[in-house]
């Protein structure tokens, strides 16, 4: 293995933007025939240096090889020519197109949408996957259209596949899929790479990593040579503690109770189906799930922005008075101490307003309470400067507006608003999304002592392996209904997984 | 007693105008740039061949193909150089779009009335308008034998040849969206310019061509109004709303050049459907069914958002610039 001529070779690649280094001098090498994790926390260009490679973007300097031969990348059309092909993080498909349309866009030569269909079908026998060349890419699933993209990249005959975090939105099930698909491409001899913040995924399917940390290249070695710790360690630099704190509930009083919780959507669509729980205090209820079980409604309906079609959701406070929350308005609830952080999935969409600074979007929470007409500017920029400083937000300012920071900055202004309220609810999903190890951990910490302060917390989460380390509880949605509430310690991954797919977990095997 | 077989010729020729406007228009929506413009492009275009065709007949020219050739090529330029001028803005600059296109209509309208009002002048004319009438006779030579097959000839042969283009050009317009590669990555870019950007596709290059053709189309449809529709009288203002009513017109289409064939002729009816309700003395009442265009496209509107089909929806990334390097 030792001997071989590698497929890519990246050497002294820099690339800035404005002031900004976001890769300096790195050198990577990529083999046919064996799969490279590409390792590094946010912002550590591992996604700016693969664009590079495919055409996305262009090196301010250094040189990249593909065969031992040095090419120039232009565009991606330069890098589809040379084998390389992308699946991006934030899937590059048109939704209104069918598959097959999708697939055959940019390619030169006459339209025919018939041959294009035949070829997918082969490419699709010969690796396992399974695409509708008619189907509109809306009417997917998440995974769906992650195979339509990879399927492109095929089509298109590259033999270097670079995959930025492909498992960020998928279910264990369809990870284990994705992975015997790569395997089976690597055995075919193709080069792949995957970009992952997921130290278990790294050691189950890669052969090779290497590693990123501010711009530059720490280092590369085989994957049986090394444990977590160690690339944890050189990710971030210095050592970190890989285990998430569950420390037991203190004290645990019914919080929020759920009966028989109903929910339309505006199409008429029932997204969630009698679902009864109870949230305790001092307690982190995690909620699993695949996206779209309704997890996003049930939080809005706690928090009073999602009608309600039948049910109730009583509040109930420390000296055990109750309250009902549907019918008042999400400032009432607020009020009462129900703080909701939900990070959508292009992170901006909700809470958060992207053209206006860090201390800004902290006044949205608190401009009620200046005297008279004017507004109480101080706080809240004091606010800002702490948060900046304990959840280590990289940012030029407090006074940066908020789409210029990169997404886990974004993330962290968020959650910290909401946990800065001193709330006795907290809703949060998909907290840690896209968040590199070292940031999530921070975020965990914060949700921890959340939870020790007392509050019931009610923590959404896509990576089922933190969810099973961090919540004293899980339920499990699915398809709107509760498939089950399981106690956190001790929990199986795979039953949890099957949970998720099929009401109650029972297999048929 | 409605007279259906002079009505329908007249509101054919009142939808040809629009029918321009609309291909025009929908062929650069495809692209993701909502050109508000084209009221002002379609002013461009009409007064761009006004003027190429003032000068020839005042030369005393005689050549029945310059006639036509010198006109067109003058009012294809007119509105070729509006839509760089817009593709500058909004494609290289990347400002805003609407405010753009707003100002480039009040732009196209001030330029046609100064231009035309400055004719006006040198003919030294009487009246406050422009009368092209030799040029117009080649514009407004219908097919031969028009007038000799009755009511056959009068509802399909009788207009001028711009008026035959304008539906050869919305149907090939259609296929050439749907049917065609060109057609695949043009919507490619209108919905999600990111994703064609990453499919190898030259976004600028695609936005810049289809806005560019969509106004040199839209501009036809001012040069039919003049030279074919008003027997080559140009006055000020003289085009009227018609260039809004083509954008309306492009939402009732839902993006379907081949639809808008004959809702341009509906648009076409309901415009001029005042002239021919006989509504006594009262003006209220005819200007009640000038609004019918517009009362049409919101009914269209609410009916396509409440069906909420995806196929049916404006391009996604509509009215928005792209950068490849933006966040």
């Amino acid at each position: 293995m030792d001997n071989k001529i590698p497929a890519v070779t990246m050497r002294d690649i820099t690339k800035r933007f404005g002031s900004t280094l976001a890769n300096d001098k790195v050198w990577l090498d990529i083999y046919r025939g064996e799969i490279l994790a590409l390792l590094g926390e946010n912002g550590s260009g591992k996604t700016t240096l693969m664009n590079m490679l495919s055409g996305i973007y262009f090196p301010d300097e250094g040189e990249i090889q593909i065969d031992g031969k040095d090419v120039v990348i232009r565009s991606p059309k330069d890098a589809f020519d040379l084998g390389v092909g992308m699946i991006h993080q934030h899937f590059k498909l048109v939704d209104v197109l069918t598959a097959a349309e999708n697939i055959v866009l940019g390619l030169p030569g006459k339209l025919d949408l018939k041959a294009a269909a035949q070829k997918i079908r082969e490419i699709c026998d010969a690796y396992g996957f399974e695409v509708d060349p008619d189907q509109k890419v809306y009417d997917m699933s998440v995974s769906q259209k992650q195979t339509v993209e990879i399927v492109k990249v095929l089509y298109r005959g590259a033999d270097i596949l670079i995959l930025d975090e492909p498992t960020a939105v998928l279910t264990p099930q369809e990870i284990d899929k994705l992975f015997t698909v790569l395997r089976n491409m690597r055995d075919d001899g193709k080069a792949i790479v995957i970009i992952t913040h997921k130290m278990h995924e790294v050691e189950a399917l890669s052969d090779r990593v290497a590693i990123l940390r501010h711009g530059q290249f720490i280092g590369d070695m085989p994957t049986k040579k090394t444990n977590a710790q160690e690339m944890t360690n050189m990710m971030v630099g210095h050592a970190v503690t890989l285990n998430i704190d569950r420390p037991e509930p203190e004290n645990p009083k019914p919080r929020i109770e759920v009966k028989g919780l109903t929910v339309r959507s505006m199409d008429g669509i029932l997204k969630l189906d009698d679902v009864s729980f109870t949230a305790y205090s001092g307690e982190i209820l995690g909620i699993a799930g695949i996206s779209g079980c309704g997890q996003k409604e049930l939080l809005e309906a706690i928090a009073g922005l999602q009608p309600v079609e039948a049910g109730s959701i009583s509040y109930i406070d420390d000296n055990g008075g109750r309250e009902e929350l549907i019918g008042k308005d999400p400032l009432s609830i607020q009020q009462m101490g129900v703080a909701l952080s939900f990070v959508p999935e292009d992170r901006l969409g909700m809470g958060l307003v992207g053209n206006m600074d860090i201390g800004n979007n902290m006044m949205l929470r608190s401009y009620r309470s200046g005297r008279g007409i004017f507004t109480n500017r101080k706080a809240p920029y004091k606010l800002a400067h702490q948060m900046v400083d304990f959840l280590e937000i990289a940012t030029p300012s407090v006074e940066t507006p908020v789409r210029r920071l990169s997404g886990g900055n974004v993330q962290k202004v968020l959650v910290g608003r909401e946990i800065a309220n001193a709330p006795s609810v907290l809703l949060t999903a998909y907290a840690v999304r896209g968040l590199d190890i070292n940031s999530s951990y921070l975020i965990y910490d914060t949700i921890n002592a959340q939870k020790m302060r007392g509050v019931a917390v009610i923590y959404v989460g896509e990576d089922l392996d933190v969810l099973l380390e961090l919540a004293d509880r899980i339920l499990v949605l699915c398809g709107g209904k509760v498939s089950g509430i399981v106690p956190g310690r001790g929990a199986k991954k795979r039953d949890v997984g099957l949970m998720m797919t099929k009401l109650g977990g029972k297999s048929d095997e | 007693m409605f007279d259906l077989i002079s009505f329908i010729p007249r509101a054919i020729m009142q939808g040809i105008p629009l029918l321009y406007g609309s291909t025009g228009e929908t062929l650069t929506e495809k692209s993701g740039n909502l050109n508000l413009g084209i009221p002002g492009i379609m002013y461009a275009g009409a007064i761009s061949g006004v003027v190429g065709a003032f000068f020839y007949e005042q030369s005393g020219g005689t050549s029945g193909f310059l006639y036509v050739a010198i006109p067109l090529v003058c009012s294809l330029l007119g509105s070729l150089l509006m839509g760089l001028l817009y593709c500058f803005l909004t494609v290289t600059l990347r400002a805003n779009q609407n405010v753009t296109g707003l100002a480039l209509t009040t732009f196209g309208v001030g330029l046609g009335n100064f231009f035309g009002g400055s004719l006006i002048k040198l003919a030294g004319a009487e009246v406050p308008a422009i009368v092209l009438s030799n040029t117009s006779r080649y514009f407004s030579a219908t097919l031969p034998g028009a007038d000799k097959l009755g009511w056959f000839g009068k509802l399909f042969m009788s207009y001028g040849f711009l008026a035959y283009m304008a539906v050869l050009i919305a149907l090939a317009a259609s296929y050439l969206l749907k049917r065609t590669r060109v057609g695949l990555h043009l919507r490619a870019v209108g919905e999600s310019p990111t994703t064609a950007d990453a499919a190898g596709i030259n976004v600028s290059k695609y936005k810049y061509v289809s806005t560019c053709a969509g106004s040199v189309v839209a501009g036809l449809g001012g040069l039919y109004y003049i030279m074919d529709y008003t027997k080559g009288i140009w006055s000020s203002d003289a085009f009227g709303d018609r260039g809004w009513l083509a954008i309306a017109l492009v939402i009732f289409t839902i993006w379907r050049p081949n639809v808008g064939v004959l809702a341009s002729f509906l648009f076409g009816g309901l415009y001029i459907l005042h002239m021919y309700i006989p509504s006594g003395m009262n003006l209220a009442v005819k200007e009640l069914y000038k609004m019918a265009p517009y009362v049409v496209t919101i009914v269209v509107l609410v009916i396509s958002s409440m069906r909420n089909k995806r196929e049916n929806q404006p391009p996604a990334s509509l009215g928005l610039a792209y950068f490849r390097e933006d966040r």
